[in-house]
Formats: C-alpha cells, structure tokens, sequence
C-alpha cells in the first residue's frame, strides 16, 4: 500500500455526495415513470458509494471496509435493477403505464 | 490550488450535471444518457480517491450493464413523452424537502470533525490486497451476495415470463 497525496480534503467528497443524494431523493419525489425513479435510486445509491470510499481512503486505510461495502452496494443495485424492471414490465403489461401514479390497485 | 483539486472540481461539476440532467430532463432517454455522464464522473472520483478496481467495475457494471438495462426498459415501457406525465404536481414540495435535505448534510458535514490527514494522504489499495480481502476476510458475504444476484435474476425471469394463459390478453 502506497500513500498518495491528493490535497483534497474529505469534506469536499462529502460534500459532493450530499449534492448527489439530495439530487436522487429529489427525482424520487418528483419523477412518474417508475424507470426514471429508478435512476434517481442509482444516483442515491452512486453517492452513498462515494462516502464509503472517501471515508475508506481517509479515515481507515489499512482496513478499506468502505470499499469492499461499495463493490457489494454495486452488486445488489444490479440485482435490484434487474428485478425493479422485471417488476416494472410486469406491470406494463398488466395495466398498460410505467407511471407511479396511476398504479393504485393496493390504495386505500 | 493544486492539479488534482482542480481535476475534482470539473469531475464534481459534471457528476452535478448529470444528476440534475437525469432529475430535470424532459426526454426518458436523454435522461438516461445525462445518468452515463454522472456514473461516468462518479468512476472518476473513485480514481482520484485511489480506487482503480472500483473505477473499472463502476465503467463496466454501472455505466455499461446497468444504464443499458435501464434503457432497455425505457423503450419497451414507452407510451410517450407528455411533458405533464413526467413531474409530478408536488414537485415545489419536493425541491423544498430535497434543498433542506441538502442544506442538512453539509451543514453536519462543514461542522464535524472528520478523521483523516489535514494535508489530504490517503493510501492506495493494490488490486492483490482488495481481492485477498475480498476472498477471504469477506468471503461469506461475498457468497450472500452471489445468491441474491442468482435469486433476483431467477425472479426477474419468473416475472416477464409469459403463460400461456396471459399470451393472447397481452397481444
């Protein structure tokens, strides 16, 4: 293991993940169609990536947890991806939209 | 301001960029292309924190499998591209909740006391030490992991498959 110096502090990489995941949980609330929100879930799930792997580089380097935790985030969005868009098809056919909204059958 | 700063900025600028193109844009696919730009930039931030394996598997699973999956069901969810079906009405609420969110995490984040070097060293990971880890230290979850990849495939292929039953409702 080589120490390398960047001179960007980890603030800065906690900060961009905040921008991230407040950009996702924003489309999550606003987008329709079920495929966009999805997207905007990956966005939130890219940035949670980042603050595992910054806090991996800067704050325990001999262990490197967070970047193990961020290969396995990265396999469980693939599997999550593939289902929520077999879900989503599902769907499609059934009722004939992709929107949230107008998916309402368990709606009280 | 060094180099590598400046490298961070134009990287974090485009991750920002793209993360607001995939919430904003009025076009599906566009959205899901602004969605490669952010991947792609987050793949760059993996570099600059040292993290090479990361950065290829982001480009080859996120940036590759995932965004072409995503666009896969795109076209074949397509009834059209109606400006008022792609925003919901409570969207001022939303961007309120979100900018609070935001206005949150970097208040916690400027204010706390993080680990770390002052000067910004952080050590590089050789890919040996990442997949002894990986395979030994971490090697019941990684075999959890594989399970869950091979379940939620198997489900994902029992949803779209169609009986017999349901061929002529659906054509």
């Amino acid at each position: 293991m080589e120490a390398v110096s960047q001179q960007i502090p980890l603030e800065h990489f906690l900060v961009l993940s905040a921008i991230l995941f407040s950009i996702g949980v924003y489309g999550v609330l606003t987008r329709r169609n079920a495929v966009l929100i999805l997207m905007s879930v990956e966005l939130m799930l890219n940035a949670a990536s980042i603050n595992m792997v910054a806090f991996a580089a800067y704050a325990s380097p001999e262990a490197f947890t967070g970047i193990i935790f961020a290969i396995f985030i990265i396999t469980i969005a693939a599997a999550e991806v593939g289902l929520a868009l077999a879900i989503i098809l599902r769907i499609f056919r059934n009722r004939g939209t992709a929107n949230v909204d107008e998916v309402n059958a368990l709606k009280w | 301001m060094t180099v590598a700063q400046l490298i961070f900025y134009v990287i974090a600028a485009l991750a920002v960029a793209g993360g607001l193109g995939v919430v904003l844009a009025r076009n599906t696919v566009y959205a899901a292309l602004f969605l490669i730009l952010a991947l792609l930039a987050v793949a760059g931030i993996y570099i600059l924190l040292a993290s090479e394996f990361l950065a290829l598997v982001q480009v080859l699973i996120y940036a590759g499998a995932i965004t072409v999956l995503l666009l896969f069901g795109l076209m074949l969810t397509r009834v059209d591209d109606l400006e008022e079906s792609m925003v919901g009405a409570q969207w001022p609420l939303a961007a309120v909740a979100s900018a609070l969110l935001m206005g949150l995490l970097i208040t916690t984040v400027a204010t706390s006391d993080w680990p770390g070097d002052a000067d910004g060293m952080i050590t590089r990971i050789p890919f040996e030490t990442l997949g002894q880890a990986l395979f030994r230290q971490w090697a019941v979850p990684f075999e959890i992991a594989s399970l869950v990849l091979l379940i939620a495939l198997v489900g994902a292929i029992v949803l779209t498959h169609d009986e017999e039953g349901d061929v002529e409702e659906t054509k």
